[in-house]
């Protein structure tokens, strides 16, 4: 299946299959008035299945999100019809404001103005910890 | 500018150059007694502690300076809603050093982003206390001679004791360092400070939940509380509190070196009549609480002497 040629635009390829559709929707992709076509369980050698997420237009991206959510994703900037730039994500070694810090006795929770700060303490564990009270960072966002 | 919020800001190094300086200091009281003159530190103090307020304020007295500070939220601008942030750039326009306590983790952290002058950590929350931390240091180099190659068994509520965390932590950087770990099977160490801190550096640790069986292996014994609040019902706590008591008894069979340490204040889990025997250095590391702040601050001001 072919989805049409973006001329200027981003391609989010190599998604974890399934994980597309919250992507989505944590990038604010249904907020854009461009074209946005979201592709699941696309054949992938590498990966068996795969999802894709095509933009019409180039937009700013929060390249920590996508790197914690999904660190196997590629960015495709594609301009003039041509492919201009392509970036595997990694590991964030810092994630600021993105996820929050659930310990009550943290100094996150009683001050709103301090921003959620979380370290990356162990790449292969994908372990990430409070920079104010080292606690683990939660599993899911938000 | 440096501050002190958590032990591993300070590296082994540093770490010797203030065991060294604090026993010059022991040795040669007079030699610092002018250190500090015209400097001030504060103590705010936003939770009470007045052992720790202490143990600084007549650090800094010692080393000819002044001190100022609050010593319960209470009595400070926080009770009116003022942030942390808020507080410490008021008061380090005043001061040159300041110690901080505050019932939040990561509170210390806020404050060294935006103090003018140096922040000690004396204690936030639950998490960090590297100032007993490196009084624990000074008294196992004091009494050992050196802070390689021991057995420390570490007693009590092993799940919250913070200072036990950092003492792990601390002494895991050392060779030749052996754990035993006694606790009630509720309340051993966190997993984290195994997979993060012992087993990558293959230190080797046991569990064990008998005080009695494990003295007689142990250069360093580290006492702790074992709070009733902890326990999930009160029959534990009655079945579990006597076991975790030091008594002279427990203590026949210990060597001759064994030396028992307690952050303190304790509550009954030393007897009292181990005051008197030789194993007994709490008192002694008391003292060296005040004698380590004072090469902190010393450290953290850069005076040299
Ligand atoms: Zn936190």
């Amino acid at each position: 299946m072919i989805i049409g040629q973006i001329r200027d635009g981003i391609v989010l390829d190599h998604i974890t299959a399934g994980r597309g559709i919250e992507i989505y929707e944590l990038l604010g992709l249904d907020k854009l008035e461009c074209t946005v076509a979201m592709i699941k369980n696309a054949e992938s050698e590498k990966m068996g299945k795969k999802d894709i997420i095509k933009v019409g237009q180039v937009i700013d991206l929060n390249f920590d999100i996508l790197g914690y959510i999904d660190p196997g994703i590629t960015v495709n900037i594609i301009r003039d019809g041509k492919l201009v730039k392509r970036e595997h994500l990694s590991l964030p070694e810092r994630i600021k404001n993105l996820i929050v810090c659930k310990n009550p006795r943290c100094i996150t929770s009683s001050e709103r103005s301090i921003q959620h700060e979380f370290v990356l303490v162990d790449p292969e564990k994908k372990l990430y910890r409070c920079l104010y009270c080292e606690s683990e960072a939660p599993k899911n966002i938000g | 500018m440096r501050h002190l919020i958590d032990i591993k800001d300070l590296s082994v190094d540093e770490i010797m150059d203030l065991i060294q300086t604090a026993n010059d200091i022991i040795e040669n009281p007079e030699k610092y007694q002018n250190a500090c003159q015209y400097k001030q530190l504060a103590t705010l103090f936003f939770e009470p502690s007045t052992r720790t307020r202490l143990s600084f304020e007549s650090a800094m007295n010692s080393l000819g300076g002044k001190v100022l500070g609050f010593s319960e939220a209470a009595s400070s601008s926080t009770a009116k809603g003022e942030t942390v942030a808020d507080t410490i750039q008021t008061v380090s326009s005043y001061v040159d050093i300041i110690v901080m306590r505050h019932p939040k983790e990561g509170a210390p952290l806020v404050a060294s982003r935006v103090s003018e002058v140096p922040v000690i950590n004396a204690g936030d929350g639950g998490h960090n206390h590297p100032t007993q931390t490196l009084t624990d240091l000074l008294t196992i180099y004091r009494e050992k001679g050196g802070l390689d190659n021991l057995t420390i068994g570490l007693c009590g509520d092993l799940k919250f004791g913070r200072t036990v965390h950092s003492l792990i932590t601390a002494m895991s950087r050392y060779s030749g360092i052996k754990f035993v770990l006694i606790s009630p099977e509720e309340l051993r160490i966190p997993q984290y400070i195994k997979s993060d801190v012992l087993e990558p550096r293959n230190i080797p640790y046991e569990e064990v939940a008998s005080l009695e069986d494990s003295i007689p292996d142990l250069d360093i014994l580290y006492m702790t509380r074992v709070q009733r609040e902890r326990f999930f019902n009160e029959a534990d706590y009655m079945r579990l509190k006597d076991t975790y008591i030091l008594t002279p008894d427990k203590l026949k069979n210990a060597k001759d070196s064994l030396s028992v340490l307690h952050p303190l204040p304790r509550v009954n889990e030393i007897s009292t009549e181990v005051d008197s025997t030789p194993y007994a250095c709490y008192m002694r590391q008391v003292k060296n609480g005040k004698f380590i702040r004072m090469a902190l601050i010393l450290k953290l001001l850069g005076v040299t002497v």
